[in-house]
């Protein structure tokens, strides 16, 4: 048995290296009398191990900018300035009009796993996706880097880039900001119904997670960052710097929980509508979302917990063999422009991640301006975390974790 | 010769039922992450590790999908005997009517069921509200609390909801097999057990359901199949304690990456239903039909 592993150990360090083709592969392998099953392994970007040293680098393919111009940029639902008379984008339609290049702007990125799933058999196998840049979140982001799957960016395009906050510039995954610029962010926190919580607020992850008044109608998000994060924050923990041990505590409180009956589900962006008509009476949810929510129902509460709330940021990343990288560059440094981003804030509600949009706000919309939420002030802002990025390993263990919370 | 008629629905099984079920059981095997790769290491004990870990979801799964089963063949029988009862234009305004609903998302429809069921301004509740019977719809909730099918007195979001919602969504692919079946029950055996002094109980019993029986089982798979491997409806409807394998296989596939217990629950699932389908179909003895 032990000269078979031997053999098979070999063997997958020699394919890791690539070294073997495919058909030989299907021939060594039928040595295990399995050659059929065999044959369809999945490919990995990281050959030996997973080092930072050996992070691999995205392709190019020849841009074609120059003569097609066009960009396709795949983003999330609801998330950009629409004319509500139209239905078009009218960002998008300015920048058609100064550039001469037409967006495809398509909403379908719905979720971070589900698209990933989606792009990765293309990646990996070195094809285009068709897309020349879309949003991730950071953590997803963090992924791509380490995999190979998005380009650096030409900065010498991105004259704009100098305006990114302060505070989204120097971030674990992607220091400097060479690969990926953010589009929004917002923070993950707590939003309740006072008509189904009996008129009260709900101001922490402690009272979401054990108040009575709440039972059973209380649901959580699909992020394993934000929901676990908030958790750890409650208990104390650092989430810019934790332990195994401190990850593995948080879930077993949120399991508590949930097997008191306290929790009704974890979902997505989904979670809107139960809780607007008060059969969530409490939840975690994202900022922009209930800025949204609360224009049709003020009554709706958000609290951003004491002991403190995360932050993300959806960010434009370039994929590898994008078609089109010059005009996205152009893109994105268009959005980079305060004015520009200024109209979108306004309409979308999240956080802008580029300096000099308060000012413009403050002129064109004051409401908003004034929306602790949406131009969070210092204090707000120090009490916000970025979860730490995790290695390959880490990543799978955790999500193996929080999956059996969610899917268990 | 003849033989040549088979290959189009030879290669149309092969390229869409023996290929992916191979690659399923390959992938199963496999180890490693995706950043490194995975590698075939026939790595049997998977099995061992996913059953262990999720026998509850399976076993879940497969009790949900036998109940809407049942229901769907209640509610669906005597629909499909009606239909099948009336001639002409109210004939397929009927069955027009069954598969109306196919022409709306099996999302939307899912997702109506939360407006309809909802406690707070739910359609069912607005409704008994206007006829001043709202504490029918309480009295409902802890008839289903007391049935252990509602953790807490609610209607949404408890198994009653998610068996509820797969009945509701798989009853077309129910009735209309036992249309067809009944359809051609020839009504002059019908006269005939009337003519022998038959009881209308005794008609149904040694005539009607015998011949319908193709239909009740080709609808029983129709519904049981889809039903056991769905994930929506317990997503939607259901809550953290009605988590179907369907759901879990989706979330080891898209969240956590873990392709080979992901396929191995897949691969599971497929043998526990083949498994079962065949006893069924044993047990139903309906030879000209499978």
């Amino acid at each position: 048995m032990a000269t078979s592993d031997d053999k098979n150990l070999a063997f997958r360090a020699t394919l890791a290296r690539g070294l073997v083709s495919r058909r030989s592969l299907m021939a060594g392998a039928g040595g295990l009398g399995l050659a059929a099953l065999t044959g369809c392994g999945i490919q990995g970007r990281n050959p030996g191990g997973g080092t930072a040293a050996t992070t691999p680098v995205a392709k190019a393919a020849e841009d074609r900018s120059a003569t097609e111009k066009i960009i396709n940029w795949s983003n999330w639902p609801e998330y950009i300035d629409v004319d509500d008379k139209t239905q078009r984008h009218p960002s998008l339609d300015t920048f058609t009009k100064r550039y001469g290049i037409k967006v495809n702007y398509t909403e379908d990125y719905n979720d971070n796993d589900e698209f990933y799933a989606k792009v990765r058999p293309l990646l990996a196998a070195n094809k285009d996706t068709g897309r020349d840049t879309w949003c991730s979140t950071d953590w997803m982001v963090a992924r791509l880097i380490r995999q190979g799957y998005v380009q650096k960016l030409t900065l010498a395009n991105i004259p704009n880039h100098a305006n990114i906050e302060d505070s989204l510039v120097t971030v674990e995954f992607d220091p400097g900001r060479l690969y990926s610029m953010p589009w929004q962010s917002g923070f993950a926190g707590i939003a309740y119904n006072p008509k189904a919580t009996g008129g009260k607020k709900v101001t922490t992850v402690d009272q979401l997670l054990t108040d009575p008044a709440l039972k059973g109608k209380v649901t959580l998000l699909t992020e394993m960052r934000d929901t676990v994060g908030l958790v750890m924050l409650a208990m104390g923990k650092d989430i810019t710097d934790f332990t195994d041990a401190d990850f593995m505590a948080a879930i077993d409180e949120i399991k508590k929980a949930k097997d008191a009956g306290q929790i009704k589900g974890f979902t997505g962006n989904e979670y809107g509508k139960p809780l607007s008509s008060g059969d969530t009476a409490a939840c975690f949810a994202w900022t922009g979302d209930v800025v949204q929510l609360q224009a049709d129902n003020p009554s709706l509460g958000y609290s951003l917990p004491p002991t403190g709330c995360t932050l993300w940021s959806d960010n434009f990343v370039i994929p590898a063999l994008a078609q089109h990288k010059a005009n996205a560059e152009k893109l994105i440094n268009y959005y980079y422009e305060p004015e520009v981003m200024a109209k979108v804030v306004d309409y979308v509600n999240y956080i802008s991640p580029v300096r000099g949009t308060k000012a413009i706000l403050e002129r064109i919309d004051p409401d908003v301006a004034n929306n602790p939420l949406i131009v969070p002030n210092a204090k707000t802002l120090s009490m916000a975390h970025v979860f730490r990025g995790l290695t390959s390993a880490e990543e799978t263990k955790y999500s193996q974790a929080f999956s059996e919370l969610t899917a268990g | 010769m003849p033989y040549a008629l088979l290959a189009p629905g030879l290669l149309w099984l092969i390229i869409f039922f023996v290929a992916p079920m191979i690659t399923t059981l390959s992938t199963s095997l496999q180890e490693g992450n995706v950043d490194d790769g995975f590698v075939f290491t026939g790595n049997v004990a998977i099995y061992w590790d996913a059953l262990h870990a999720y026998w509850p979801q399976l076993v879940r799964s497969l009790v949900y999908a036998g109940t809407a089963t049942v229901l769907s063949l209640l509610l669906g029988y005597p629909l499909a005997y009606y239909i099948a009862s009336r001639r002409g234009r109210a004939k397929n305004v009927l069955l027009v009517l069954v598969i109306a609903p196919f022409f709306t998302s099996f999302l939307i429809r899912t997702m109506a069921w939360q407006s309809i069921l909802a406690s707070d301004g739910g359609l069912l509740v607005k409704v008994l509200g206007w006829l001043h019977l709202t504490w029918l719809f309480d009295a409902f909730g802890n008839v289903l609390q007391f049935l252990h099918l509602s953790p807490n007195g609610e209607i949404l979001y408890s198994p009653w909801a998610v068996i509820w919602g797969l009945t509701y969504n798989f009853l077309p692919f129910m009735i209309l097999p036992l249309y067809t079946s009944l359809d051609r029950l020839d009504g002059r055996l019908l006269e005939a057990a009337r003519d022998l002094y038959a009881t209308p109980r005794d008609t149904f019993r040694f005539v009607t359901w015998p011949m319908s029986l193709p239909g009740v089982v080709s609808g029983t798979l129709l519904t049981f199949i889809p039903a056991a491997g769905d994930y929506i409806n317990s997503r939607l409807l259901g809550n953290t304690q009605t988590v179907m394998i369907g759901q879990v296989i989706d979330s080891q596939f898209l969240r956590v990456l873990d392709y080979p217990l992901a396929s191995a629950l897949s691969f599971v699932l497929l043998v526990l239903i083949l498994a079962l389908v065949t006893i069924y179909v044993r047990k139903a003895g309906t030879e000209e039909l499978v």
